[in-house]
């Protein structure tokens, strides 16, 4: 009878530890550390200087590290953290603000500015010819 | 979220009686709230606890306290011997509720009325002519 109770109990304690380990597999599985330390190296520590989210020690940084985590833990995306965190702490936030309202002028003029140099000297080279 | 509104559909516990509740729950019944970050390491929160006392016992703001990675008893320690500004207190240890307003340290303060819009968010400890532009704001 002592020994029927044990097994019961042993069985319960497998399938218990199954259960935790499935969960764990789960969670761990819904994001890679890779997207994390990608989302955290396009991220600038806005305490320090010169450096990224993912380079920092500061209390900012692990907190912001912590945060990007839980976000992914919730699954949220690339996107919607990096939108997110714009919108608390402005576009600054971002090394690679990406095309905005905002920064629709920083993407075009360079290409611009090179379209209308080429331009000013293809009409040079043939009036010369 | 448009601009300048602070999140805050997120979950916070607090300091003393430790139960969870959506922050959203917490911002009703007052046209004003003063989210102070505060920690008792933090030595300039300290020198700001006489200014948050005057917003209290003057003012009809709603001051809510946010422990910023600190530990409970050094919290309470804190709170009797500087005094305690706050209506409610609630505790962010990984440092991540604070992410969620978009602050970056200790200690630091947001003015928000009751459409969750940020008035006025002050880094760095509180002074006489921040508490002058809050009173203004708050009795305007």
């Amino acid at each position: 009878m002592k020994s029927k109770k044990l097994s019961i109990i042993k069985i319960i304690i497998f399938f218990f530890l199954i259960f935790i380990n499935y969960n764990s597999i789960a969670k761990s599985s819904t994001y890679s550390e890779e997207q994390t330390i990608n989302i955290t190296k396009n991220l600038r520590c806005l305490i320090c200087q010169g450096q990224t989210i993912h380079e920092s020690n500061s209390d900012f940084a692990e907190s912001m590290k912590k945060f990007i985590k839980s976000e992914l833990e919730n699954g949220k995306t690339n996107e919607e953290i990096f939108s997110s965190l714009v919108e608390k702490y402005g576009q600054w936030i971002v090394y690679d603000p990406g095309i905005s309202k905002n920064t629709f002028l920083l993407w075009t003029l360079p290409l611009l500015l090179f379209l209308i140099g080429g331009a000013i000297i293809v009409k040079k080279i043939f009036k010369k010819i | 979220m448009s601009e300048n509104q602070i999140f805050t559909d997120f979950e916070v516990v607090g300091l003393i009686e430790e139960k969870q509740i959506n922050f959203n729950e917490v911002l009703t019944g007052k046209n004003f709230y003063l989210i102070n970050i505060w920690s008792s390491w933090c030595e300039p929160c300290k020198d700001e606890s006489e200014y948050l006392l005057e917003l209290k016992n003057n003012t009809p703001v709603m001051m809510i306290g946010i422990n910023y990675k600190d530990k409970k008893k050094n919290a309470l320690n804190f709170l009797n011997l500087y005094g305690d500004p706050f209506d409610k207190i609630f505790i962010d240890k990984q440092g991540t509720i604070s992410i969620n307003f978009g602050a970056y340290g200790v200690p630091e303060t947001f003015l928000i009325n009751d459409d969750n819009k940020i008035l006025k968010k002050y880094i760095g400890p509180l002074n006489d002519r921040d508490i002058y532009e809050i009173k203004k704001i708050i009795n305007n």
